[in-house]
């Protein structure tokens, strides 16, 4: 009794909350990987999900409404995110610094918005009737553990997005031109890339799958304009495990995030397990500045 | 030399000293705030200006800093044998042991100033020496800034929780409330800021300065000169924290509370505003910069609250857009000597996360 339980049940809410994280990151992931720029507004992002799966919701009740909203969030964010690249990161691509300062307003902005237009106690989505349920296990060694199917749910959301990720960039012209940009920038500008689109498609595509993230965020809690800050800090610690713009560096720390985080709370609270994710991550650098994945490069400055 | 805003400071300086004849006394309580953060903008000059390094992580070492004073300043009210009111109702009955230290006057003096000195010191030191730099760094000085305001909130019984510490009533035997001790403070506040004005503007002009400029714009050809760039960012570093924390505790005299919404997220990144909007490159601007802002947010805050984070969002946006080198670039150029305040300008594209090197950059 309790002890496994316990364990596996932490194991899988480590799994869960990685998959947030890695949802929240890899549109980070991959536009610090071709541009070496920090959008601090993503947090809104995963707000701006949610509130679009809320309308979304009202629009098309019942039990589809939901699968209408995913394809909402996903474009809605993206089609924001498009502007911001447009509006504000392509005039700073060369200060990365100043990139981050830029881009906190911005996300001041829209929390301000969002209060000023959804009130600041939030909006409650319903999650519907068919992720409703829990999976019990009733016999065996791990008798008594349940597993909500809402998590699950997230769980297979962010593998499928992951797939379909990967599927693009290693199998579409487009990925490839996105490798290559990642790879080397001016060589892929002199053989002809558009860079500067690549970017843009790139950015759009990340804040998209951040709004995909801040559906699955809806289905855990209410909406508030402050949702995306709680998962928002330590996707930036994802981006920072997981090296350069690599898909496999990215699961890999977002894994290694949610993990860490869900078992270290076993013997700590919620507070304390959050310094304890920052000391690893500093104790993590040591061994491994690059990240998880280092990207391998001749150039002195990569 | 370098000093652009050498003249605004200077006009600071006179207005600061004419002021408590002049401004009513809640303005002037509002000016002694602002001249106590203006410390910390200091601090980010050397940091962010000089060093290039960005930290949203610098209300933890302010947040230090007043945290420490205002043990001293609970301890000194009470009795013995007594703790603080907010320990009782969290159930406690004796001081926790790393409070004792600070009931002595000197100790909690010299660990508003080592304390956050030392701690910048240990974790600057262990993130610069794996190379660890720009956006990554201001990420992980962010993440700081959040375990600290969190750890504070939840571990009330020996913090204060949300609330802070506050309600305070000696300091070395003055009564806080006294007008005289105001105004000794406020004496005291600008007196250490223009201590810590001349103290960095030395440290920019020496010969630290010119590496710390160096490892700034070439960290690799400051390498192949042979100096290791670590050990001056993390000398930045402390410097910046050690003013942060000096902030930090005149703060806390001026507004009576430190408390958690001071020292997290938010409030760090703004400290970073402030500088941007005088001028990252210009202790002057820095200073100014801070006034004005906060001058600003006590305005707009208490007339229109919901339009603050409006305004405050879009300096961000608008000054590093239009106006990357602050306000003080706006200061005619017959005005400034030295004509050097476009060092940082806009780095070529590309990957490179350093700043172009410029030749001619380096002091006579």
């Amino acid at each position: 009794m309790g002890g496994p339980v316990l364990f596996v049940e932490q194991l899988f809410n480590g799994v869960s909350v990685a998959s947030l994280y890695l949802l929240a990151a890899l549109g980070l992931a991959l536009s610090f990987g071709l541009m070496r720029v920090i959008n601090m507004a993503h947090g809104e992002m995963l707000m701006l999900g949610g509130y679009l799966a809320y309308i979304t919701l009202q629009g098309v009740p019942g039990p589809l409404g939901f699968l209408v909203a995913m394809p909402v969030a996903f474009l809605g964010t993206a089609a924001l995110g498009a502007v911001i690249e447009i509006a504000v990161i392509k005039r700073l691509a060369s200060r990365p610094l100043d990139t981050l300062l830029a881009t906190w307003g911005l996300s001041l902005i829209l929390q301000q918005a969002a209060r000023n237009i959804c009130g600041a106690i939030g909006v409650e989505v319903t999650a519907p009737s068919w992720l409703n349920g829990v999976l019990a296990v009733n016999s065996g060694a791990l008798a008594g553990l349940t597993l909500p199917v809402t998590r699950l749910f997230i769980l297979a959301a962010a593998v499928a997005v992951l797939a379909l990720l990967a599927l693009f960039l290693s199998r579409s012209r487009i990925g490839l031109w996105v490798r290559a940009v990642n790879q080397d920038r001016a060589m892929a500008a002199a053989v002809g890339i558009d860079v500067r689109r690549v970017d843009l498609l790139v950015f759009a595509i990340g804040t998209g799958i951040a709004g995909l993230a801040g559906v699955m965020l809806a289905l855990l809690g209410p909406v508030t304009p402050t949702v995306g800050q709680s998962y928002i800090v330590p996707a930036f610690l994802v981006v920072i495990l997981g090296g350069l713009g690599s898909l496999v560096g990215t699961t890999a720390a977002s894994l290694i995030a949610g993990l860490f985080s869900a078992l270290v709370q076993i013997f700590v609270d919620v507070s304390f397990a959050q310094v304890l994710l920052l000391v690893f991550v500093i104790v993590f650098i040591q061994i491994r500045p690059q990240g998880v994945v280092a990207a391998r490069s001749r150039a002195l400055d990569a | 030399m370098r000093d652009p805003g050498k003249f605004a400071a200077a006009g600071l300086f006179a207005c600061a000293l004419a002021a408590p004849w002049i401004l009513p006394p809640y303005e002037l309580n509002v000016l002694a705030r602002c001249s106590a953060l203006a410390i910390l903008a200091l601090g980010l000059v050397l940091l962010w200006g000089e060093a290039g390094i960005l930290s949203l992580g610098q209300g933890v070492f302010f947040g230090l800093g007043g945290y420490v004073l205002a043990m001293n300043l609970k301890q000194a009210a009470l009795g013995p044998g007594e703790i603080p009111d907010f320990m009782v109702w969290s159930g406690l009955d004796a001081l926790p042991a790393w409070w004792r230290p600070f009931a002595n006057p000197a100790i909690a003096l010299a660990g508003v100033v080592l304390v956050p000195a030392a701690i910048a010191a240990a974790y600057s030191w262990l993130v610069f020496r794996r190379r660890v730099g720009g956006v990554y760094f201001a990420l992980i000085t962010q993440a700081l800034a959040l375990a600290f305001a969190t750890l504070l909130i939840s571990k009330q019984p020996y913090t204060g929780g949300f609330n802070g510490l506050t309600d305070f009533h000696t300091l070395l035997g003055f009564d806080l409330g006294a007008d005289k001790t105001v105004l000794v403070l406020y004496w005291i506040t600008i007196i250490v800021l223009a201590l810590a004005y001349f103290g960095v503007r030395a440290l920019m002009r020496s010969r630290y300065g010119t590496l710390l400029r160096a490892t700034r714009d070439g960290e690799n050809r400051v390498r192949y000169l042979g100096y290791d760039p670590s050990p001056y960012r993390v000398v930045a570093f402390t410097v910046a924290a050690a003013l942060a924390g000096v902030a930090g505790a005149l703060f806390t005299l001026h507004s009576g509370v430190v408390s958690p919404a001071l020292v997290g997220v938010v409030p760090s990144i703004e400290m970073v505003v402030w500088v941007a909007v005088g001028g990252r490159n210009s202790l002057g601007g820095a200073i100014a910069g801070t006034v004005l802002v906060n001058f600003a947010k006590d305005k707009v805050s208490s007339a229109l609250p919901e339009l603050w984070p409006y305004a405050l969002g879009a300096l961000f946006v608008l000054v590093v857009l239009l106006l990357p080198q602050g306000l003080v670039s706006l200061v005619p150029k017959w005005a400034r000597r030295g004509g050097h305040a476009m060092r940082n300008a806009v780095a070529a594209p590309g990957p490179a996360v350093t700043q172009p090197a410029k030749p001619g950059s380096a002091p006579p």
